[in-house]
């Protein structure tokens, strides 16, 4: 027996233990109702684990049912690992974002290491090559020594992970925010490829046919990890730091190869990845939705360590593992299949057809419960959603335009704003080039592959302004979609759909659901006018430090198609005289913005600046039309710092510059974030056939040989600044603040 | 031509070096699984980039260890060429087929960036393609690719023009700039940067590809003299 004294049934009851472990008085009333009897302390486990915001999305459900799903290529949505869509020639694309915010928090490196690895398995669990990582991150101002700290084990985790498994980080995007300040975002991306016909689920189907526990063994890291992940973040969350998992890629590069050659062998029934509630939601979830039951003998478990218990067992989140069904007969080529990689594959229990989940252990049953209790009955709750005040003031405010006297030197310290500022100190540190098939690499509006051996490419954005989002959601949820579709159409794709990765605050505050509500109505919106369905995502509750939550940020990942390799566009300008067009006007929108932050003190208020989804969806169209058509040299969005920070940024290592002329008030015209905006440069003799094209583009100027930037507004020369100088504002201003003393 | 890719546990550029060889230069090659004992069928050995083993203990010492290199050590003693590239690079100093030690890189951190090389010695099997002092792009992506030796490893690698491939200006802290080495006999080479990488103009450069042709030029010349 383990030397661990577990209290007995009715203790848990009596001494209300259930609560340490996350469940409600009312949770553990309704688990009793269900089993019948009081559960044990492993049942009481297997419950909270499960019933978890984090597993069950017990407080989301209602606001995610609101999201479209469906789409004429979605072949799965939300649900299973991760969505699927069809691509065509019988290929199709896997893709889905996840957090690890929490982990992150305590211990970044590996917080960040195993958020990668645990998305990375979501989409090999599908059956599909994982062939491209994205990260939508967030930190507090880089001016704490906590916050550099962060940021930088952060960047090391990702590229510990993913540099050693050899899949490429391509993109994705940073923000800092003082809201961010003890709460840092770690949302990971994963795409990757699948033939149609080895779409693979995640069932346990065939009473009798054998449960196979492969991967890594099964130690004591990240025991209650996603019961962790749903709770507010405070000073003790650091003794929770043994909650986080730790990673090792080179077990999961193996896994990874053994199971994508398991995907072969038709004595393969499902597959599911152990991620949050390892064994326990594995399980449960398998048998829950082939309508059958799971027996399983934890004797067999492959364990790290001695004297585990079931508890211990069941809810731990040892990383690189997987959970199997295969053929009753058959398991002996699976452990041969495995025993290549050097992995071990054990055989642990059968299918049942009684719907229970059994737990045998030393001769004895550690749990019994049923399945469909743990993954599909946990409750469901509609949270209070009450406007918050501040919205209701920042809505009734004046709009007001930042009082801006130097226009350039605006300009170079927009420039060295750490959210706009380049992150090649982080792209560096990642392979971003292994598998070769990167063609538009990490710096650009969105990352472009090449799909070998076809005409084919995939571009993939991750975006979300949290800024706009917290001054009114709904817009701000709005924005998020049109940006990243108007990354993705900028880089020459038509946008397939999205992934989206949702963290908010606590939803016990009315104020913080009202957030999540309206921001989901306005992605939904958006995903329709843009045609692009959500096919899965992950909802990150309870980001909050000491009661204060964070921005808003439901993080968008997004997926498009290039048709042919001839249509990748870039953002940089490609030759002297070749034409500049600005497509959209500015209007005074500085709420949220770059410049209204910068100078006011590092706060915003205000409105959002506004979006009309048909405006935006007709100039996408026309914008990916003209670039499909030859027409189109480079194009860019214009999104944090306004048109200027566009326009310079198109230069940067080129060794070209612009020469410019716009009219309307300056501040205005420079700097302003209104929406659904492009600048692109065509070449002279395009002219005609682009105007044609794209009605709403005004030629402003050309692309010069000498590389300096010039901007004139009602015909007076506001911005004249070499391109050198702004470059180095740009490249130098992340390395000085980790630099700085803190 | 026929060549192997070998394949540890851990590698990740297998795959890329098995397409620049198979689709850009259009030769045969087979991914060779580590535990093979014999490549006599094989008329050239690529040991790919990559993780092998996780870099555990040290990038490379494990690798070194397997069966594969017996055959690889017995290929390079036969003449036939043998290029390793990033943990390929690793392997061959950990198995003493080429001299020297990685250290990590001199700002501690992986870095992956494309670079110019410059070409010291075009007159290789592997580099009669390019002109001595052809400055090319090739990616880069380690953690450990700042090369160290003695002074007297040095100076040996000097006078038998031994150093192939410098980097134009200094990435990771290499002793004189050292980005790929041969062995005395010239058969042998492994360099950080991935010439793999760098075989397609849609992924940003081609410079790569005259390398592997550099290959395939020796061989054939050799067997065309033979036969």
């Amino acid at each position: 027996m383990s030397l661990t004294l577990e209290p007995n049934a009715q203790q848990i009851k009596d001494e209300k233990l259930y609560r340490t472990m996350g469940l409600t008085d009312e949770e553990f009333d309704k688990a009793t109702e269900i089993i019948g009897r009081l559960p044990n302390y492993t049942e009481t486990g297997l419950f909270s684990v499960m019933w978890s915001e984090h597993c069950s999305y017990k407080n989301s459900k209602p606001v995610l049912r609101k999201f479209p799903v469906e789409g004429e290529h979605v072949l799965q949505g939300p649900g299973e690992g991760a969505g699927i869509v069809d691509i065509g020639d019988g290929q199709a694309v896997v893709f889905k974002i996840e957090s690890h915010n929490h982990p992150s928090a305590i211990e970044p490196y590996q917080g960040a290491a195993t958020g990668v690895g645990g998305i990375i398995r979501d989409v090999f669990s599908m059956g599909a090559r994982p062939v491209a990582i994205l990260n939508s991150l967030r930190f507090g101002e880089l001016e704490t020594s906590r916050v550099k700290y962060l940021f930088e084990e952060v960047v090391a985790g990702i590229a510990g992970y993913g540099n050693c498994i050899g899949i490429p980080t391509v993109g994705g995007e940073i923000g800092f925010d003082p809201s961010y300040e003890g709460n840092p975002l770690v949302n990971a991306m994963c795409v990757g490829l699948i033939a149609h016909e080895d779409i693979q689920k995640g069932q346990a189907k065939g009473v009798g046919n054998t449960v196979m526990y492969v991967g890594a063994k099964t130690g004591r890291d990240g025991i209650h990890g996603a019961t962790f992940a749903s709770e507010e973040l405070s000073e003790s969350s650091e003794e929770k730091r043994p909650a986080v998992q730790v990673g090792d890629p080179f077990m999961e590069k193996l896994l990874l190869e053994a199971c994508l050659e398991l995907i072969n062998n038709d004595a393969l029934v499902g597959i599911q990845d152990m991620g949050a509630a390892g064994l326990t939601s594995s399980s449960a979830e398998m048998a829950s939705k082939s309508g059958s039951g799971m027996e399983m003998n934890l004797d067999l478990i492959p364990q790290r360590e001695t004297g585990m218990t079931p508890y211990e067992m069941m809810l731990s989140e040892s990383q690189e593992r997987m959970l199997i069904v295969v053929e009753k007969g058959r398991e002996k080529e699976i452990e041969d299949l495995f025993a290549k990689y050097d992995l071990e594959a054990a055989s642990v229990g059968v299918v049942t057809d009684d719907k229970m989940l059994r737990l045998l252990h030393k001769g004895e049953v550690a749990a019994e419960v049923p399945v469909d209790a743990l993954a599909e009955d946990a409750p469901v709750y509609y949270k209070p959603s009450a406007e918050p005040q501040y919205f209701r003031d920042f809505q009734a405010m004046e709009l007001t335009t930042p009082n801006v006297t130097d226009y350039k030197e605006t300009l170079v310290n927009l420039l060295k704003q750490p959210t706009i500022a380049s992150k090649e100190w982080v792209y560096d540190q990642y392979d971003y080039q292994v598998r070769t098939n990167t063609v538009v690499a990490p710096g650009s509006d969105a990352a472009v592959i090449r799909l070998r051996g076809t005409n084919k490419a995939l571009a993939m954005t991750t975006d979300c302004n949290s800024r706009y989002i917290y001054l009114d959601p709904k817009t701000g949820g709005k924005i998020a979609v049109a940006e990243a579709a108007r990354n993705i159409v900028c880089s020459g794709a038509k946008p397939l759909a999205i992934t989206d990765g949702l963290n908010y605050g606590s939803p016990e505050n009315p104020g913080v659901f009202w957030q999540l509500e309206e921001s989901a109505d306005g992605i939904s919106e958006a995903c329709l006018a843009l045609e692009s369905p959500v096919i899965g995502g992950n909802v990150s509750l309870y980001n909050e430090t000491n009661g204060t939550a964070i921005y808003p940020t439901p993080v968008i990942g997004m997926v498009g198609l290039i048709e042919h390799t001839d249509h990748i566009t870039t953002q940089s300008v490609k030759q002297a005289d070749d034409l500049v067009y600005v497509i959209g006007d500015a209007l005074n929108e500085f709420g949220g913005s770059e410049l209204q932050k910068m100078t006011n003190g590092g706060e915003i208020f205000g409105q959002a600046p506004a979006i009309d989804l048909t405006v935006e969806k007709a100039r996408q169209d026309a914008v990916l039309s003209a670039i499909k058509s030859g027409l189109v040299q480079s194009a860019h969005d214009i999104s944090e710092g306004g048109f200027a920070v566009a326009l310079v940024e198109k230069t940067f290592g080129t060794n070209l510059g612009v020469n410019v002329s716009l009219e309307g008030e300056a501040t205005a015209v420079l700097f302003a974030e209104t929406q659904s905006r492009f600048v692109v440069t065509v070449k002279a003799e395009n002219k005609e056939a682009f105007e044609a094209a794209v009605q709403d583009a005004k030629q402003i100027g050309k692309v010069t040989a000498q590389p300096v930037v010039s901007i004139r507004v009602n015909g007076e020369e506001v911005v004249q600044a070499s391109v050198k100088n702004l470059e180095d504002a740009w490249k130098g201003a992340i390395p000085c603040l980790l630099n700085s003393e803190a | 031509m026929k060549f192997a890719v070998i394949v540890f546990p851990g590698s990740n550029c297998d795959v890329d070096m098995y397409h620049a060889v198979k689709d850009e230069l259009g030769e045969q090659v087979d991914l060779v699984w580590h535990d093979a004992d014999n490549l006599d069928q094989y008329d050239g050995i690529l040991i790919p980039g990559g993780f092998s083993y996780g870099d555990y203990l040290r990038s490379g010492a494990i690798a070194h260890m397997s069966v594969v290199m017996n055959a690889i050590k017995k290929a390079a003693e036969a003449g036939k060429p043998v290029l390793g590239v990033c943990n390929g690079f690793q392997i061959l100093l950990e198995s003493g087929l080429l001299p020297g030690a990685m250290l990590r890189n001199k700002n501690l951190k992986f870095i992956c960036r494309t670079v110019e090389l410059s070409v010291e010695n075009n007159k290789t099997m592997f580099t009669s393609s390019y002109e001595k002092g052809d400055k090319i792009r090739v990616p880069i992506a380690h953690g450990e690719g700042n090369y160290y030796c003695d002074d007297e490893t040095l100076a040996k690698l000097k006078e038998n023009n031994q150093i192939v491939f410098t980097y134009a200006s200094d990435v990771n802290g290499s002793l004189s700039d050292i980005a790929g080495i041969t062995n005395e006999k010239g058969n042998v080479l492994g360099m950080m940067p991935h010439p793999e990488r760098a075989v397609d103009d849609l992924l940003g450069s081609a410079d790569g590809l005259k390398l592997f042709q550099s290959i395939v030029k020796h061989w054939r010349d050799s067997h065309v003299v033979n036969a």
